[in-house]
């Protein structure tokens, strides 16, 4: 067996401003796979479509061109460019996370709540997944004082810290990872480091983008060089 | 894979007489939804959409644009004027206008629940708090005294309206809190679908953002589909999985929420998420 989870093959994307009348390409020729329990990295300079290409995978962007096929823990082929928002929904509850930049959520919601929330979703109980989110904080050392407090006042590399809990808590088999340690110092850094080891081990599949290129060379798998799209007029012929 | 559990196809609701040239001189590309050649309104045509068990479906769009309409229709305050909707319940579906009168009271009563903008709509001003909430209780078949006025505390409790306000009349109550009776009325039978018409516009921030909290928590815990009609792209951001863009009585688009808002494809949408604060 590959053991292949997603193959992305000449994926495109390309926005259309009405306001300005014009097409502005984010991404091209993009070609990469996943594989179970190893990481792909995204690397290229500002602007190559590293963002772009997994917000297209998770479907935050509407894919201009491309097939994104990922193999779901039923062993079914799907391509994530043409699938049913409900079937995307579904994935992304069970299947496909997604580590962002920043941290999106709930304001008001205490840190550990944010941290349970795709457990809850799943159906554990919220005492199950509030102990689950606990341990991850504390092994990411968020300090306990924070937990009961919502996100919005932390300092960013807090709130990245309580991000990167979100997305490991519900170990999808998938993983979308953008620059999950961009502001973190180097002892957490080395923590994420820990911990996205023992992902691997568990046999999840991620794509990632890291701010260091040191990074890069720690955790790899395989390497996706990525660079910036030509401009161009003319449209890419629409797959919808 | 969850379930259906409402198909709409092709809704359409027109006010006024009609005339044969009503569908083609109104919407986005015509600018208006009101028929140049008769005067009649074009409040919604050809909406069609699934909404699945446990789902938000946020609906978007200026005044005019026809979202009320759409849920209006669906609760038989409104009849359609074309269309169908099917609503798939736990052992039987119902197609929802081919239903009698005495049926579709009794669907509004028990099985489906509605929040108002305005709470005059929703609530009974002649009586108590738990007053309204008994009233639907009632008239979904529970008689017993003692488990109606159970019930209603329980539910005003849950909705964080104070306990010991639940014989007071909800005009002295302030608008959040008339928005929390009105919940709490519409999740006393414990519908599976529930449709909420711009409930927290025209309410302080702080009120606005403590009954969307609300409404998620009662999401997660009962599972309760919903269709969320509103014209502030955060409430969609911050409910909806999916959403649905109108203007002029038409789907303009319709996509998971967040690409609605980082990838929106129609020049309307693009405008209304670029003038968002």
């Amino acid at each position: 067996m590959d053991n292949i989870i997603l193959s992305v093959e000449g994926y495109a994307k390309q926005f259309y401003l009405y306001s300005r009348q014009r097409l502005i390409p984010s991404a091209a020729q993009v070609n990469l796979t996943v594989r179970a329990g190893q990481l792909t990295a995204l690397i290229g300079p500002t602007g190559a479509g590293k963002s772009s290409v997994l917000k297209g995978i998770y479907r935050t962007y509407l894919p201009s061109a491309g097939r994104m096929i990922y193999s779901d823990a039923q062993g079914h082929n799907v391509d994530l460019a043409l699938a049913g928002e409900h079937r995307i929904l579904e994935l992304r509850q069970r299947e496909i996370g997604f580590v962002t930049q920043f941290l999106h959520c709930l304001p008001r919601q205490p840190a550990l709540d944010v941290v349970a929330e795709p457990l809850l979703a799943r159906g554990v109980t919220r005492e199950a997944a509030r102990k689950q989110a606990a341990e991850l904080l504390e092994c990411l050392a968020v300090p306990q004082r924070l937990w009961g407090v919502p996100p919005a006042t932390f300092s960013g590399g807090e709130k990245q810290r309580v991000n990167l809990a979100r997305g490991l808590i519900a170990r999808p088999r998938l993983l979308l990872l953008d620059e999950p340690t961009a502001s973190l110092d180097t002892a957490t850094t080395e923590h994420v480091i820990t911990l996205i080891q023992e992902m691997k081990q568990d046999g999840i599949g991620m794509l990632a983008i890291f701010h260091h290129p040191a990074l890069v060379d720690r955790l790899a798998d395989a390497v996706v060089e990525l660079s910036p799209p030509a401009m161009t007029d003319e449209p890419i012929e629409n797959i919808a | 894979m969850s379930r259906k559990i409402l198909e709409v196809n092709n809704l359409t609701k027109i006010h006024g007489r009609g005339c044969p040239l009503c569908l083609e001189s109104t919407g986005p590309e015509a600018d208006t939804n009101i028929c140049p050649h008769c005067g009649s309104v074009v409040a919604a045509h050809g909406v069609s959409f699934d909404l699945y068990q446990g789902e938000i479906l946020g609906i978007i769009g200026e005044s005019g644009s026809g979202k009320s309409t759409v849920v209006k229709t669906l609760y038989f305050d409104d009849a359609p004027s074309a269309g169908e909707a099917v609503f798939f319940d736990e052992d039987a579906q119902y197609d929802l206008y081919s239903l009698n009168a005495a049926q579709q009271r009794s669907l509004r009563n028990k099985r489906f629940g509605m929040v108002y903008q305005n709470p005059h709509l929703g609530l009974n001003f002649n009586v108590s708090a738990g007053g309204n909430i008994a009233e639907r209780l009632l008239m979904s078949d529970v008689a017993h005294y003692g488990a109606i006025r159970e019930r209603a505390r329980s539910l005003l409790v849950r909705t964080e309206v104070l306990e010991n306000r639940m014989d007071e009349n909800p005009k002295k109550f302030s608008g959040g809190m008339q928005q929390r009776v009105q919940i709490a009325k519409a999740l006393a039978t414990r519908p599976p679908l529930l449709y909420l018409d711009e409930v927290t516009t025209g309410l302080d921030l702080s009120v606005q953002a403590a009954i969307l909290d609300l409404i998620l928590e009662i999401q997660h815990e009962l599972g309760t589909a919903m269709i969320v009609v509103t014209h502030d792209l955060g409430v969609v951001r911050l409910l909806a999985g999916r959403t649905l863009v109108m203007k002029y009585g038409r789907v303009i688009e319709t996509g998971l929420t967040d690409q609605i808002l980082e990838d929106p494809q129609h020049a309307y949408t693009q405008r209304l998420v670029a003038s968002a604060l």
